[in-house]
C-alpha cells in the first residue's frame, strides 16, 4: 500500500452496515485527495444474503474489482465470511475479524453447518489476524449497530488516513443524530489492541 | 467539484446538466436508481415517473421527445426486449429532442434471469450504443448521446453494465444547461409508419448509419494509447478498465462507442501492433464485426462469454494466449467451503403464508418474477417455473392446454408484475376458455427491486398522491368471474380458498391482502418465542424458511435440533405458530 493501488475488501452479511462502512472509507480516500472506486455486490443483501464491497483507492484506480489475492486488508464483519474470503487476502495482506456469528436458515435443512474453530483456521493461513469482538463493544456503547464504525476505527489504524478526516466523513455521513456517538464508537474501534 | 457517484448517479446528474426534461422508465435492477436519483434531486428541473412496464415507457418517452423535451428512457437489459416492438420501428421515425434509452446490462446475472448482450439491439436497429467505462462517462456520455441523437435524428442506447451501474467513481459536477424545446411539429411521413412511409425512413436509416461510421471515425470517445506495439487491444465499456490494469504495457483503442465501430481507426491500430485482441464482455461483438471486414483479430478464444470479466480473468486469457507472464498470477490458498447464504423471503413476509398453503395444496406453481421466485429455493421449494415478466399466466394456462399434467397448474404473479405485463395474459385465458387458478400476490408496491411505487400503490415517483388501481375490478374487467380475497397470514384459511378455486372448473383469481413487511415502512409486531420445554424438534416451523427461527443447540431425545426464534428480527407474522403441531411457539409476554 505504499504504492500504487491500495485494496481493502470490506465482507458481512446483509442488514451488518457493511455498505455504509464502504461508503464513508470510500469517502475518507476522496477526502484525503485521492483517487477512489468502490463496487459492491449485494445480491439480496436485505434477504440474509452475502455482502461484499471493494474499494480501492490510490493516484489512479482502474478496475473497480479487486483482483484475487490483491487485497491489502479484509474487514470481516462475520466468522464465516471471514473464512470465506480469506483467500483473497495478498499474501503481505492482513485480516480483521469481528466475531459475530450469523447462522443462516440453510442449516435448519440439516444439510448445512455452520463452520467451527474458524479464527483457529484462518490464523494458520495468516498468524497476524485481528480478532475484535464488535458486537459486545457496540452493545457496551449501547447501541449495536455501532459495529460498523467501531470495525472501521479497527481497520483505521492499518491505514495512513488522518483520524481527523475519519471523524469528519463520519460525522458527515452517519444516520442523523448519531454522528457524535458513531465517532466515539470509531474511536473505541481504534483503541482496540 | 468533483463527487463519488455511481454510474446511475452520474447519469441522473448528467440529465440535469445536459437540459433533460423528462424520464421514465420501469423499475429493474440494475437500472432502478436512475429515476429515484432524478425524483429525489432534480424534480425541480427533471420530469420523472414510472412507467407500468418498459414498452410504457419508451412509449412515453419517444412522445416526450416528439414534443420538444430532451427525454431519457431507463430499462434493465430485459427491459428492452419488452420495449423491443416499439424501440425497432423508434429507429425509422427518429426522435425529436434529444432521446436516450439506458440498457442496463447484468453480465454474471447478478439479480437478472439471462445475461442477454444489448449491443446487438443497436445492430439490429440501426441504432448507435455508447458504452462509458467509468461514472465520469456515465455522465458525459448523456450529453454526447443528446447531441447524437438531435444531430442524426436518432434514438441513441447508453449500455451501462452492472459494474458502471453500481460501482463508484469521481464524477467533475457542472451546472445545468437547458436547449430550447420547439415542441411538436407535425410530419406524417416522419411520425406515421405505414407501411410506405416507412420504406422512405427504413432508406434513410441505411444512409444515417453510415454517416454515424463516419462520426465513430472521428469521435473523441474512440481513442488510441499508444504503449507497446507489440499487443494491441480493442475494448470499451468496464472490459477496459480491466485490461488496462491487466496488461499495462499494451496499446489500447477504447471505444466509448460501441456501434457502430470506426472501422478504418481500427483498421490503422491492427495494421501497427504485432497481435490484435479484443477484450469485451459477455459476446463477441466487436470481435464478429471486425473479424468480417477481415481484420486478424483474436479475442472470444481467450475471454469467454460466460459471466462477467475482471481483471484476473483478463490475465488469465493473455497467460493462455502466450503474451503474459503466468508469475503475475499469485497462487491461490486452500480454504474451507462455507455453507452457502441463499436469498429467503423476508421475516414477516406475506408471501410465506401462501407458499405454505401451496406446499399443502401440491399443485405445480408457475412463478413470475418478484420476490416470490425466492419461494423456489429449499425448504420451501414452491416455484416449478420462471421465465420472464408476466409469463406465469400463460405458462400455467400453457400446461393445462398441453394435457398430460395430473397435478393442477397455479399461476403465482405480484401486483407490479400484473400490471406490468399479466393482464393481457390473464384476459386470453379467459378468452380461451382456461379453468386455471391464478394467484397475485399483492404486497401493494414493486419489493423486489427495493420498494419502488406503482399504479397500486397510492403514491407516484414524484411523490403525488393517487387513487391506486382496483385489482379485482381489473380481473373481473377481462372476465373472470371467481375473483377473491385472502389474508396471507391466516395459513387455513388461504389454503381453503386455494383448495376451492383449485377444486372450481372455471378460471380464478386469488389476491392476498397484506402490504409488504418492508415498504414503504417496516412492519414490526410483537415477537414470538420457542418455549423450548414443548418443542418436539419436528422440524415444521423449519419448513417455512423464515430467517428469524433457526437449530437451537438443544435437542430432543433422538439428537435432533429443536427451534429458537431471535426475537429481534421476528415480525409476529404467526405462520410458524400456525403450523406447530404441539403449540410451542407463543407470543412474547411483555
Amino acid at each position: 500500500m505504499k504504492n500504487g493501488t491500495t485494496n481493502v475488501l470490506i465482507v458481512g452479511v446483509g442488514g451488518q452496515g457493511v455498505l455504509l462502512a464502504s461508503e464513508i472509507l470510500t469517502e475518507v480516500a476522496k477526502e484525503s485527495g485521492l483517487d477512489a472506486k468502490k463496487s459492491e455486490v449485494h445480491g439480496m443483501s436485505q434477504r440474509g444474503g452475502i455482502v461484499t464491497s471493494h474499494i480501492r483507492f490510490g493516484e489512479e484506480v482502474m478496475s473497480p474489482l479487486i483482483p484475487s489475492r490483491e487485497a491489502n486488508v479484509i474487514l470481516a464483519f462475520e466468522l464465516a465470511e471471514a473464512l470465506r474470503w480469506v483467500g483473497d487476502l495478498h499474501p503481505d495482506g492482513n485480516i480483521i475479524i469481528n466475531e459475530q456469528k450469523i447462522i443462516p436458515t440453510i442449516t435448519t435443512t440439516g444439510k448445512f453447518f455452520y463452520p467451527e474453530k474458524v479464527v483457529d483456521k484462518i490464523k494458520t493461513l495468516v498468524p497476524g489476524a485481528i480478532v475484535v469482538d464488535a458486537y459486545q463493544i457496540a452493545m457496551d456503547l449501547g447501541n449495536s449497530r455501532l459495529v460498523n464504525t467501531i470495525l472501521l476505527g479497527v481497520l483505521s489504524l492499518s491505514l495512513e488516513i488522518e483520524e481527523e478526516t475519519w471523524l469528519k466523513v463520519i460525522e458527515r455521513m452517519a444516520p442523523k443524530g448519531t454522528g457524535e456517538l458513531n465517532k466515539k464508537a470509531f474511536m473505541a474501534g481504534r483503541e482496540v489492541k | 467539484m468533483a463527487m463519488l457517484l455511481s454510474g446511475n448517479q452520474a447519469l441522473a446528474r448528467g440529465m440535469y446538466e445536459y437540459g433533460g426534461e423528462f424520464a421514465s422508465a420501469y423499475p429493474g435492477t440494475p437500472s432502478t436508481e436512475i429515476l429515484q436519483v432524478i425524483a429525489k434531486f432534480f424534480k425541480d428541473d427533471v420530469y420523472a415517473e414510472w412507467a407500468v412496464n418498459e414498452k410504457v415507457a419508451l412509449e412515453v418517452a419517444v412522445g416526450a421527445s416528439y414534443g420538444g423535451a430532451r427525454t431519457l428512457a431507463a430499462m434493465k437489459h430485459v427491459g428492452l426486449n419488452v420495449a423491443a416492438d416499439a424501440f425497432m420501428t423508434l429507429s425509422y421515425t427518429g426522435v425529436g429532442a434529444g432521446l436516450i434509452i439506458v440498457s442496463a446490462d447484468d453480465p454474471s446475472l447478478h439479480s437478472s434471469q439471462n445475461e442477454q448482450d444489448n449491443r446487438y439491439y443497436g445492430k439490429m436497429a440501426s441504432v448507435p450504443v455508447l458504452e462509458p467505462s467509468t461514472s465520469q462517462e456515465a455522465k458525459d456520455f448523456v450529453k454526447i448521446g443528446f447531441e447524437i441523437s438531435e444531430q442524426f435524428d436518432t434514438p441513441v442506447i447508453l449500455r451501462l453494465t452492472t459494474r458502471i451501474c453500481h460501482a463508484k467513481g469521481l464524477v467533475e459536477i457542472g451546472e445545468r444547461k437547458t436547449v430550447e424545446n420547439k415542441g411538436f411539429e407535425r410530419n406524417i411521413e416522419k411520425y406515421v409508419m405505414v407501411p410506405a412511409y416507412a420504406a422512405k425512413r427504413h432508406k434513410l436509416v441505411i444512409e444515417r448509419l453510415e454517416k454515424l461510421k463516419e462520426y465513430a471515425e472521428t469521435s473523441e470517445i474512440n481513442y488510441i494509447e499508444w504503449n507497446d506495439k507489440k499487443i494491441g487491444i480493442i475494448t470499451g465499456a468496464i472490459a477496459y478498465q480491466h485490461a488496462r490494469e491487466a496488461m499495462p504495457d499494451a496499446s489500447i483503442l477504447k471505444l466509448g462507442m460501441g456501434y457502430p465501430l470506426p472501422i478504418k481507426k481500427i483498421r490503422e491500430f491492427a495494421s501497427k501492433v504485432d497481435r490484435l485482441f479484443v477484450v469485451e464482455e459477455l459476446e463477441g461483438f466487436y470481435e464478429e464485426i471486425i473479424a468480417a471486414e477481415g481484420i486478424k483479430v483474436e479475442g472470444k478464444k481467450f475471454f469467454s462469454n460466460h459471466m462477467e470479466l475482471n481483471v484476473d480473468r483478463v490475465r488469465k486469457g493473455f497467460i493462455e494466449a502466450g503474451v503474459l507472464d503466468s508469475s503475475v498470477m499469485p497462487e491461490s490458498v486452500e480454504t474451507e467451503s462455507v455453507l452457502p447464504r441463499p436469498p429467503v423471503l423476508c421475516s414477516g413476509c406475506p408471501h410465506r403464508g401462501i407458499m405454505v398453503a401451496l406446499k399443502k395444496a401440491g399443485v405445480y406453481t408457475n412463478g413470475d418474477i418478484g420476490c416470490y421466485t425466492l419461494g423456489a429455493l429449499p425448504p420451501l421449494n414452491q416455484i416449478d417455473s420462471c421465465l420472464c415478466m408476466g409469463a406465469s399466466i400463460g405458462n400455467a394456462f400453457g400446461i393445462e392446454r398441453a394435457g398430460k399434467t395430473e397435478k393442477k397448474a397455479v399461476a403465482l404473479i405480484g401486483d407490479s408484475t400484473f400490471l406490468h405485463s399479466g393482464i393481457t395474459a390473464l384476459a386470453s385465458v379467459v378468452y380461451n376458455g382456461g379453468t386455471t387458478t391464478n394467484i397475485i400476490v399483492d404486497n401493494r408496491i414493486t419489493a423486489m427491486t427495493g420498494g419502488q411505487d406503482n399504479p397500486s400503490t397510492s403514491k407516484t415517483l414524484m411523490g403525488d398522491a393517487v387513487e391506486p388501481v382496483n385489482l379485482a375490478e381489473i380481473c373481473r374487467a377481462v372476465g373472470v368471474k371467481h375473483v377473491r380475497e385472502v389474508d396471507p397470514y391466516d395459513v387455513d384459511e388461504s389454503y381453503k380458498v386455494l383448495k376451492e378455486e383449485l377444486d372450481r372448473e372455471a378460471v380464478s383469481v386469488i389476491i392476498t391482502n397484506r402490504p409488504c413487511m418492508l415498504f414503504p415502512k417496516k412492519i414490526k409486531d410483537e415477537p414470538y418465542t420457542v418455549e423450548a420445554d414443548n418443542c418436539i424438534a419436528c422440524g415444521a416451523c423449519f419448513n417455512v424458511g423464515c430467517p428469524s427461527i433457526s437449530i437451537s443447540e438443544e435437542t430432543n431425545e433422538k439428537g435432533r435440533p429443536k427451534a429458537v426464534i431471535d426475537e429481534y428480527t421476528c415480525t409476529g407474522c404467526t405462520i410458524c405458530a400456525q403450523v406447530c403441531p404441539v403449540d410451542a411457539i407463543v407470543k412474547i409476554e411483555s
